[in-house]
């Protein structure tokens, strides 16, 4: 293997992953707080934990918060188990 | 411009700035990619879940990076770990044990390695810059390429073999240019 065909076999190891997940992690920092506020109030009050798990996306647009796809898949992976 | 540090940049998402943060993801985010899809081998929907995770523990327990030029290999430790929880999760703990910490690894000092070459490209011409991240890193054909850049299909590849070379130059700065491989073996078209 030439020195230039082990620099192309090392760029092919880190492929562009799409382009969705990367803006989503970019977004954290914005996210924290409707996340934090979201998550205490879930973990203090039972019946709202209850209407998120039956209906997160509802919920939220209850609670005057927009679903943005990001925000819900935050805290579909907070909520897991 | 030079680019920031991993301790720069670590200190400035710590005072809460976005932009620092947005290049820190940019940074890294095919390091993380790569671990979880290549080294872990997950799925498209666990691997989505398990990027995430991983930025948000970075993103959350910043504060709490003693080595604020450990950012590398913290991030990786922290791949690791939520792509073996992932596995553990999803019931496929037989897969975690057949994975030897020897080949993880190696695995990921090739990740490291290709990180340092790919760190490169940023001390290239944006021209070659983008030729090379479009063939190696994006997997587009010399076909979309020409039509992305407006060149011909056979400027493109010797193109790349001329980048390729200058990237060589750049991670071997003392070496003799003279003695540069043509490169023009690189990439078959397609």
């Amino acid at each position: 293997m030439t020195p230039e065909e082990r620099i192309a076999e090392l760029l092919r190891e880190l492929r562009q992953p799409p382009e969705g997940w990367v803006d989503a992690a970019k977004q954290l920092p914005g996210l924290r707080h409707e996340l934090e506020t979201i998550l205490e109030r879930i973990e203090r009050d039972e019946r709202f934990r209850e209407l998120v798990a039956a209906d997160l996306e509802a919920m939220l647009r209850a609670e005057g918060v927009e679903p943005t796809p990001v925000l819900v898949a935050h805290l579909r992976r907070r909520l897991a188990p | 411009m030079n680019a920031a540090s991993d301790a720069e940049l670590v200190a400035q998402c710590r005072e809460g700035d976005q932009a620092a943060w947005e290049e820190l993801v940019d940074r890294y985010a095919r390091y993380v990619h790569a671990i979880v899809v290549r080294v872990y081998r997950l799925g498209p929907q666990d691997a989505e879940d398990v990027f995430q995770e991983v930025f948000a523990r970075v993103f959350e327990r910043l504060g709490t990076l003693r080595e604020v030029d450990a950012l590398r290999p913290w991030i990786a430790q922290t791949a690791r770990n939520c792509a073996v929880d992932s596995l553990r999760r999803s019931g496929r703990d037989v897969v975690v044990e057949q994975l030897p910490d020897e080949e993880i690894d190696d695995a990921l000092a090739k990740l490291d390695e290709a990180l340092t070459v790919h760190a490169a490209l940023d001390r290239l011409s944006p021209e070659c810059h983008e030729i090379l991240d479009r063939f190696f890193c994006r997997d587009e054909s010399y076909r979309t390429i020409g039509a992305g850049l407006q060149l011909p299909s056979g400027t493109v590849a010797s193109r790349i073999a001329r980048c390729l070379a200058r990237l060589r130059e750049v991670l071997e700065p003392g070496r003799n240019p003279s003695a540069t491989a043509s490169g023009e073996q690189v990439g078959k078209p397609r």
